[in-house]
């Protein structure tokens, strides 16, 4: 029993890789060979997809939007999640318990529901196709899991250390930045890998709130995909390296990661 | 649990957040309600309709099919992605060099983009090209989810899986590695079976973060939109389309305002009560 214990992770995670190495070895082949005929390797290996992503502005810029708003929507959200999740952890005060759930309600609601709006509001204050536009958006459901996980954490953190700071002398804004937030860095480095999955693998509202400028690199594949037909080894290629980032900050992250859902609650 | 003080002055602390959001969700919600009780015919002209829009989706088949395909749907991905999330996290190594390297490769499809997850699964699984397809079909079955709602519906459960399984796992080993090894030091000291070991030490400590994973599979699950649309477009005919597909068809493809606003509402209404039952069992447990 003990010696087949690794058997069931193993095959978990050879099922996980599987589309992903098909979808590795699509974006090696040319369009033709993916249409024409069946192997599990590239027979004709080729780089050309690569190179037409690197190459071709309307492809890069696509990377470049998308990780402009999800950075700007992960620090934005983080900023003011700190405070916040700060008062909830540490205070009673009028309607709180409704706020918190208020919040909560929003990461409920389905994106489908508020893309129209949305178009319409952000259209109407002028930011319509800007990153700041998807940055925003982002934080409807970005913001309350920021505050739920980060309230998990602080509540982790006895009371003492504040009280300890205050009779020191600290003032508040002082306490809260040279003490309180070196002590929850680990909790902080999972809000903030939360952030960046959510807002880096969201579409629709990212592709509702863009048109041209702004647009992100998987609303690009979509569009590519429709116009010119079948050009697999191209979407192939554009996929696999939407996956690079976020591998990037899951290694980051690997220490934490576990340790981090057990404090937090996601 | 921490000793709360009462300070009215903590408004401040969370106003950045409150203004934030309620910019984003407030004024949105706000036209969804407007529309959901008027009738337009184009120009900006606007007559009062009452709720004549929610009496029709209430009452239309359309609706009735998307939501029972969407609690099936829903239904079907708990029971499968719980109980595996939890056997996996079980058999997962509890310390050593490999736990990152499997956390870290568990996390990968989490942060796919969805319709990257939609597109790769639809050329894995597409037949004449796809590595499962072409599996699939060399053990004899027939086997084509372009074509076949069973397929389809397979191919969508079997993506979701794959998509959102890692998060039960990190969720259910993050609960275990909380437990401390003296739990299972005097479990072995009492002869306790494997499974009184699961029953009474490992699931007690998972319960918290179990909660949490079902929330939050429930609630994604029920929004999901990007990934079936993309593998399936909604089809064969309407055999996959949920309820965000169905909502998005008459919104921004028909431009049918009020009813798609009065859906959207419905929608939003069966999500948040069924959430909050989930959230107060949640509290109601962590307060004991």
């Amino acid at each position: 029993m003990k010696n087949t214990k690794w058997l069931a992770p193993t095959i978990y995670i050879l099922f996980l890789l599987l589309p992903i190495y098909w979808l590795v070895s699509m974006s090696f082949k040319t369009t033709n060979e993916i249409l024409g005929s069946f192997s599990l390797w590239p027979q004709e290996f080729t780089l050309n997809n690569y190179i037409t992503i690197f190459t071709d502005p309307t492809w890069y810029n696509g990377y470049f939007n998308s990780l402009t708003y999800v950075m700007m929507n992960t620090l934005l959200s983080v900023s003011v999640a700190l405070p916040a999740a700060y008062a909830f952890s540490r205070y009673r005060f009028l309607g709180d318990k409704h706020l918190f759930f208020w919040l909560l309600t929003n990461r409920m609601a389905p994106p489908a529901v508020f893309a129209l709006p949305f178009f319409q509001l952000y259209s109407a204050v002028g930011l319509f196709d800007t990153p700041i536009a998807v940055a925003l958006a982002h934080c409807l459901f970005n913001i309350p899991l920021a505050v739920w996980i980060l309230e998990g954490f602080m509540s982790g953190v006895p009371k003492e250390l504040d009280e300890t700071a205050y009779v020191d002398g600290y003032s508040f804004v002082h306490f809260f930045i040279k003490i309180f937030i070196p002590t929850i860095a680990a909790g902080i480095g999972v809000v903030m890998f939360f952030c960046f999955m959510f807002s880096w693998v969201e579409l629709l509202l990212a592709k509702t709130l863009t048109s041209v400028v702004a647009k992100p690199i998987a609303a690009t594949m979509t569009r590519t995909a429709s116009t010119s037909g079948y050009e697999l080894g191209l979407l192939a290629a554009a996929g696999t390296l939407t996956i690079i980032p976020g591998a990037f900050v899951i290694y980051f992250v690997r220490h934490h990661i576990a340790k981090g859902f057990a404090l937090g609650r996601v | 649990m921490i000793d709360k003080t009462t300070n009215q002055k903590a408004w401040f602390l969370v106003l950045p957040v409150v203004v934030l959001v309620a910019f984003n969700a407030l004024i949105p919600l706000m036209t969804v309600v407007n529309y959901s009780v008027q009738e337009t015919f184009g120009n900006n002209v606007f007559f009062f309709e009452g709720v004549k829009w929610f009496e029709q989706i209430l009452h239309s088949e359309r609706f009735h099919a998307s939501l029972l395909r969407q609690l099936s749907f829903t239904g079907i991905i708990l029971l499968i992605e719980v109980p595996l999330g939890v056997a996996i996290a079980l058999a997962m190594p509890k310390k050593g060099p490999w736990v990152s390297v499997c956390l870290v490769l568990m996390a990968l499809p989490l942060l796919i983009p969805w319709n990257v997850v939609g597109a790769m699964w639809n050329i894995f699984a597409l037949p004449e090209i796809g590595l499962l397809g072409k599996m699939i079909n060399g053990l004899g079955f027939d086997y084509n989810f372009t074509q076949q709602p069973l397929a389809a519906w397979f191919t969508t459960i079997l993506m979701d899986v794959w998509h959102w399984t890692s998060l039960v796992v990190l969720l259910a080993y993050a609960g275990l590695s909380s437990i401390p090894d003296a739990y299972y030091q005097a479990a072995r000291i009492d002869g306790a079976s494997a499974w009184s070991v699961f029953r009474y030490i490992q699931l007690p400590k998972m319960k918290r973060v179990l909660t949490i994973a079902i929330l939050l599979r429930f609630m994604d699950s029920f929004m999901i939109y990007t990934e079936p649309f993309v593998l399936t477009g909604g089809g064969p005919g309407n055999t996959t389309t949920f309820l965000s597909i169905d909502l998005v068809k008459i919104a921004l493809g028909q431009f049918d305002l009020g009813p798609a606003a009065a859906m959207s509402l419905i929608y939003f209404l069966i999500i948040l009560l069924l959430s909050w039952i989930f959230y107060t069992l949640m509290m109601r447990n962590e307060e004991k």
